[in-house]
């Protein structure tokens, strides 16, 4: 859809032009690898075991961060009448925002496993596509609730409190499934293994878009 | 202001259309919480025609044009946009209307020709630098066609959301005090536009709490007080002095019942 | 009115709900008396279950029609879902703490349910965030939608990540086929509690519509 991908458009420029999101976002990963070293202690063999988890923590509390402010640039410009306004099917719009999460996700999660990989000494070469198809999946169902999540609690006062709360349930299989799979991947072993936790993965996205396509117009209203 | 920069940006124009209601408003209500915002608004309006609705800030002029715009659901009465039932269809009613409004709808980090070229797409018309350039002639920001949104001041950029009316193809126009920011070269403009703008069949609705602009362009003066259209006359022959009068009347009756 | 007579024959069947359970139903051999709790836990789930489709329903309903009924009824079974909620991982806590020795485990159900009941306070928290009626109803509708569907998707996930870890432990019915009494036990609370949920239900659409009135 043209207006799906001239909203990417408009962000991705705007990001280009600003910087605010990613710098901060790269900072806030930079930050979070001290704060999980100190959090577990000198020992290496605790980080590796916890890795998975610590991974999945890092892209949430940036998704957290990121996702919140979805729609920020357009409450800051005084432009969210205008989406409002602008006729024809408003899930183009929520497509388009959708999209650009991913790809800010996506730098900031490549930053982290470079981060990861120099602070802790880790090697991910021999896995890498197997551990990008589960990053795809799971940033996939975070970017589409947090997408969602953040059209709602745009217009409201407590939304640096609220977005979290709802947020962070709603998550809870992406969550489980992301690091089992992560977990799978990074021992070594078969795809087949994760198969299970990425089929649910897989299903766990198609559930959140389709909601958030059908429901998104009802949220951009007013 | 170039009036060949208008003719050029119509480009194909659509045929007048017939002269149907473009605002059926009947008996609108709006309360937020425990305040009663518009009481019993009514409100008709013709294609070629304008209205300017005078009232102070506070009386609800805004309220009542973000209604007529379908962006807030009135809390009573019926709405119709060009024929269509703007509160159980807006999304059909939004295709004809534009509203020019306090915030004006710019990105800050993109350029004026970015801004143009977004909200252009997402209207659905026609986005080709040709003409959102000529667009940006017609309300001569086409100097600072490249240069990014926040450097523009209030005019400017009350100018980019003109120069974006000018690329769609509204039928209904909602001004939120358009005159304000704008020099005396560019309320010329704007009241030649908006004359244009009804000659080709279109309609408007101006709010505005300033008595000089505003009142030339229109059809007929709407006076809101009260929650409700207090006062509504043709434009023709009603002199400057004998409205502030009948306006501030109004507006002290509306205090000493409310 | 209809609504007293739910009202009356919910406390007839707690009533007997509570006879039953204690009076009827067979003492349990290895867990003894404390199994009793199972009456509680597991018809409080259901209704929980129960509660939260209809939430689902007054979500679409309200999204669908814009008619402020539909948002009354899901505040309306929104509030009880979270209270049974509440009343399952308690009673499910204290079912497990003989058992476990510990006042939690994360039990693959206890799990979920906990998840469930983060879920549906939030919902209420935005609820009450949100003042102005048909944006607050909007907001509600598409969080309460995305919770209903989650609900499955929650519900595999917690129970795969558990079998990872550790088998399943057992918080539930004997293993079919269930013994009679404690079959007819378990319908006679679940019945109660069903009954208990449509009461508080209509009592809490009507005291929001009267609310609304007052208001507008």
């Amino acid at each position: 859809m043209r207006r799906a991908w001239i909203v990417v458009w408009k962000d991705v420029l705007s990001e280009r032009r600003s910087k605010e999101s990613l710098n901060a976002l790269v900072f806030f990963s930079i930050l979070l690898l001290f704060v999980f070293q100190f959090a577990l202690g000198p020992e290496r063999a605790r980080v590796e075991a916890a890795l998975p988890g610590l991974l999945w923590l890092g892209f949430i509390l940036a998704g957290l961060l990121a996702f919140g402010r979805t729609f920020l640039v357009e409450r800051e410009n005084d432009c969210w009448e205008g989406l409002v306004l602008s006729p024809g099917d408003k899930s183009a719009i929520y497509l388009g925002k959708l999209a650009g999460n991913v790809l800010l996700m996506a730098v900031v999660e490549a930053v982290l496993l470079v981060l990861f990989a120099v602070f802790f000494g880790l090697d991910f070469t021999g896995v890498l596509p197997a551990l990008c198809l589960v990053l795809a999946l799971g940033t996939l169902g975070l970017a589409a609730v947090g997408t969602l999540f953040g059209a709602i609690t745009a217009q409201l006062r407590a939304r640096e409190l609220l977005f979290p709360v709802l947020l962070l349930p709603a998550v809870v299989p992406i969550l489980l499934g992301a690091v089992s799979a992560t977990q799978s991947v990074i021992l070594g072993q078969p795809l087949a293994e994760a198969a299970a936790w990425l089929k649910l993965l897989a299903a766990a996205d198609l559930v959140y878009l389709v909601v958030g396509v059908l429901t998104f117009e009802f949220v951009l209203e007013g | 202001m170039t009036a060949t920069g208008l003719e050029a940006v119509r480009g194909a124009t659509a045929p007048p259309p017939a002269s149907d209601l473009m605002i059926q408003a009947v008996h609108l209500r709006k309360i937020f919480g425990p305040t009663s915002v518009l009481d019993d608004v009514s409100l008709e309006l013709g294609a070629g025609h304008g209205v300017t609705l005078l009232g102070a800030n506070g009386t609800g002029k805004t309220t009542l044009l973000r209604i007529l715009a379908t962006l807030v659901r009135p809390s009573g009465g019926s709405l119709r946009i060009a024929g269509v039932d703007a509160v159980k269809a807006p999304d059909t009613a939004r295709g004809v209307i534009d509203l020019v409004g306090h915030g004006s709808w710019v990105y800050e980090d993109l350029t004026a020709l970015e801004n143009l070229r977004f909200w252009t797409t997402m209207g659905g018309h026609d986005a080709a630098p040709a003409r959102l350039r000529t667009a940006l002639e017609s309300v001569e920001l086409d100097t600072v066609a490249d240069r990014r949104a926040r450097t523009f001041s209030a005019g400017m950029k009350r100018r980019l959301a003109l120069a974006r009316v000018l690329l769609g193809r509204a039928r209904l126009l909602l001004l939120d005090e358009p005159f304000t920011g704008l020099d005396r070269a560019g309320r010329k403009w704007l009241s030649e536009y908006l004359m244009s703008f009804k000659a080709r069949g279109g309609a408007f609705v101006l709010a505005t709490h300033s008595f000089d602009a505003g009142i030339g362009v229109a059809d007929r003066v709407a006076i809101l007080a009260g929650g409700r259209i207090a006062l509504e006359r043709p434009a023709a022959g009603l002199g400057l002095d004998d409205l502030r009068r009948l306006y501030d009347d109004l507006a002290m009756g509306a205090e000493a019942g409310s | 009115m209809a609504v007293r007579t739910l009202g009356w024959l919910a406390v007839l069947a707690l009533v007997a709900g509570v006879a039953t359970a204690f009076g009827y139903a067979p003492r349990e051999v290895v867990q003894g008396n404390v199994q009793r709790i199972m009456y509680l836990h597991v018809p409080a789930v259901l209704t929980a279950y129960l509660a939260f489709g209809l939430v689902f329903l007054g979500s679409v309903g309200y999204l669908l029609t814009r008619r402020p009924g539909w948002d009354r009824l899901a505040l309306a079974a929104a509030e009880p879902g979270v209270i049974f909620t509440g009343i399952t991982i308690a009673s499910g806590s204290i079912w497990g703490k003989p058992t476990w020795g510990t006042w939690w485990t994360w039990d693959a159900r206890l799990t979920s349910t906990a998840v469930l009941f983060l879920v549906y306070v939030g919902y209420l928290l935005l609820r009450g965030m949100i003042d102005e009626p048909d944006r607050r109803a909007r907001a509600a509708a598409v969080v309460g939608i995305l919770g209903t569907a989650n609900i499955p998707i929650v519900h595999f996930s917690v129970k795969w990540w558990r079998a990872l870890h550790q088998p399943a432990t057992i918080l539930g019915p004997e293993p079919s086929p269930i013994a009679a009494p404690i079959a007819l036990t378990l319908v006679v609370n679940w019945l109660a509690f069903t009954l208990l949920l449509l009461y508080l239900v209509a009592k809490r659409t009507e005291i929001a519509r009267l609310e609304d009135l007052h208001a507008g």
